[in-house]
């Protein structure tokens, strides 16, 4: 099928409901791997049986940013290529980017508490991390004021734009500045520090925590199509009666 | 139906189903919050000593915020005609008005507030504390606030003049709920004595308000 | 604004309010309810109620139409009765005589200009109130829809009701005694501060 054939909110539909079903349950088989290798991982010297919150936080912290990043994607479908379920994608992403953005900064919270001696500190991942979180719910209040869907799309792609900039603040803040937060392990030049025992758990994780952005994902596209269609019918019943 | 209770009602279904509802304040508050350290620096322990403070003034801008809209928005659609014709006394639809932006804006407030704390290194009895002083002192905000919300009804550029008339009158809330909140962690007052103090100005908020802003939206009908 | 001006009004009867633009046909309307001060005269309801005022037993239909969009078309009406003392929940025969039966749960914002003109007529007839002040009633209204109000206006007048209609508008309604505001003396207005 071609790409095109996605520009229209039927066939979407269509094709929505029939992948929702098979991704949401490729998504737990996954999920339960990635569970099963993250509880059979060695547990840290120090922290104990803790370090697996990892699992959890640095999945969920890459997410946030895909979702921005899917969010950026789509503003710019809007804004240059005008396809039509742009803005739907976009509409669709900020809720659930911003739910993983949330769960980063809570399980960084819980698994940082014990080390630091806070709940939180002001450094600069952790503070750009913040950002990002409110950067989200600035574009969902924006969604949800603004009356009109398309021009609520065209406030929010301009913003989702400007605030692509803290993706590689968040990404780079441990290099640049001194912070609490232990610096890049992962995705670094020269390698990653991380043991393959770890590692191998967390990159499933991280695919099962994608997949389940697709999904989700998909399914809001689908009910933001059709809310947008009980408003058209409520148009034309206002119209009908005289 | 009871035409306060009605009035009551209406004003809380509106304010929850229009825009972010009560969100939108908490996301303010969050906000605000956000922007102190950036001001004075990441300091834990400055910003534990300073965090009752920051909470209440960023409570208070909050509140501020939804203030603008509690007459303006009747005044606009034509149902303030219609509210001065009606039979109940307009004193008490007006302080319906308050409890309904009260229970709607403040209320999210005082239930965000002790999680935003966190963010300020508040230990949990300065939580427990600054929490107490918001449930206590946050009806005082709304029901000062509606006077200058009533005085600048008919104007266009409202906010400013509104913010402008009704943060002077705040202030004494202001100092008692830091105190309050303050004398909780820190001694030597007892926590008793601000506390009853910002009690006493809630109720006497909740009488001098309604009349205040009834017998300006009098006025500014003419 | 004006000066020199006095009319009477009796039970059944309706007073139509005519003049060119800017003579003054709302502030008249106004100036009953008491939005607009009065400085030399006044205004009574003989054998009205004397513990309330005059807009407190009249129905007032302004320019505006006081709905609120986010709220259901019954959920308006149901509102404004009950905040104007009416003592049922149901308003669907009031919504049926105005033709919104249909769309009694769709949110109010939806409506066309004639639809929301339509709800706010079922408002008066929701709540029995002795003085109706239309300012012009009919305006974003269909031809039968029209036709509709002068049949509320003419069931009103035989209860016993009085009217006062602002407006440019042949109403067709039998009986009604006209007020020419462009014949009434113009007075100098302070201006504002």
């Amino acid at each position: 099928m071609p790409v095109t054939d996605l520009a229209n909110p039927t066939r979407f539909l269509a094709l929505a409901n029939r992948l929702i079903p098979w991704l949401g349950a490729l998504t737990l088989i996954v999920f339960a791997y990635g569970i099963d290798r993250a509880m059979l991982a060695p547990d840290d010297y120090q922290q104990g049986a803790t370090v697996k919150i990892m699992f959890l936080h640095v999945p969920s912290a890459w997410l946030g940013m895909l979702g921005w990043g899917v969010m950026t994607v789509a503003a710019l479908g809007t804004l240059v290529w005008r396809h039509p379920l742009a803005d739907v994608a976009a509409k669709a992403a900020a809720p659930i980017g911003a739910a993983f953005t949330l769960l980063c900064l809570v399980t960084g919270s819980l698994w940082g508490r014990p080390e630091w001696g806070t709940y939180w500190v002001w450094d600069a991942r952790l503070t750009s991390e913040l950002i990002l979180l409110l950067l989200y719910l600035g574009v969902i209040a924006v969604w949800r004021t603004v009356e009109d869907p398309s021009r609520a799309a065209r406030a929010v792609a301009v913003l989702t734009l400007v605030g692509a900039v803290d993706l590689p603040i968040i990404k780079f803040s441990v290099d640049w500045w001194n912070t609490l937060h232990q610096g890049s392990s992962v995705f670094r030049l020269g390698g990653s520090t991380i043991d393959p025992s770890i590692l191998m758990p967390l990159f499933v994780m991280a695919i099962a925590f994608t997949l389940l952005f697709v999904t989700l994902q998909l399914a809001a596209m689908r009910n933001e199509i059709l809310r947008r269609r009980v408003r058209t019918l409520r148009l034309m019943q206002a119209s009908a009666v005289s | 139906m009871n035409p306060l209770a009605a009035i009551l009602i209406r004003d809380m279904r509106i304010a929850i189903r229009v825009g972010g509802g009560a969100l939108m304040g908490v996301l303010f508050f969050l906000v605000v919050v956000t922007l102190v350290p950036f001001a004075v620096g990441p300091d834990l322990a400055l910003l534990k000593r300073i965090g009752p403070a920051i909470l209440w003034l960023a409570a208070l801008l909050a509140s501020l915020l939804a203030l603008d809209r509690l007459f303006t928005a009747d005044h606009e659609d034509g149902s303030l005609d219609l509210i001065l014709m009606g039979r109940a006394p307009l004193e008490l639809v007006v302080a319906m008005k308050g409890i309904a932006h009260w229970l709607t804006t403040g209320l999210p407030l005082i239930i965000a507030a002790p999680l935003i704390g966190l963010f300020l290194n508040l230990d949990p009895p300065a939580e427990a504390a600054l929490a107490l002083t918001l449930l206590v002192g946050t009806p005082a905000l709304t029901f000062i606030g509606m006077i200058g919300a009533a005085i600048a009804v008919t104007l266009r550029r409202g906010g400013l003049l509104l913010a402008v008339i009704v943060l002077p009158l705040t202030v004494p809330v202001l100092i008692f709920g830091v105190a309050a909140a303050n004398a909780a962690v820190v001694g030597p007052v007892p926590f008793g004595t601000p506390f009853t103090i910002l009690c006493a100005l809630t109720l006497a908020s909740i009488v001098v308000g309604p009349f205040a802003a009834a017998a300006a939206l009098r006025q500014e009908m003419e | 604004m004006f000066s020199g001006l006095g009319f009477a009004v009796a039970s059944g009867e309706a007073l139509i309010v005519t003049g060119r633009n800017g003579a003054g046909k709302s502030s008249l309307l106004r100036m009953i309810i008491g939005f607009v001060q009065i400085a030399h005269g006044r205004i009574e309801l003989e054998d009205g109620d004397p513990e309330l005022t005059v807009a407190e037993q009249a129905h007032y239909l302004g320019h505006q139409d006081a709905l609120k969009p986010s709220l259901s078309v019954s959920e308006n009406l149901r509102f404004w009765a009950g905040f104007l003392d009416a003592d049922r929940t149901d308003f669907r025969p009031e919504l049926d005589a105005v033709g919104l039966n249909e769309l009694a749960d769709l949110p109010a914002a939806y409506l066309s200009a004639g639809q929301r003109r339509r709800l706010s007529i079922a408002r008066l007839l929701a709540v029995k109130r002795p003085l109706w002040l239309l300012d012009e009633p009919t305006s974003t209204l269909d031809a039968s829809a029209q036709e509709r109000l002068v049949g509320f206006m003419h069931t009103h007048l035989k209860e016993g009701g009085i009217i006062l209609a602002a407006t440019h508008a042949t109403l067709g309604l039998s009986g009604a005694k006209e007020l020419r505001l462009d014949n009434i003396q113009p007075v100098a207005v302070e201006a504002a501060p």
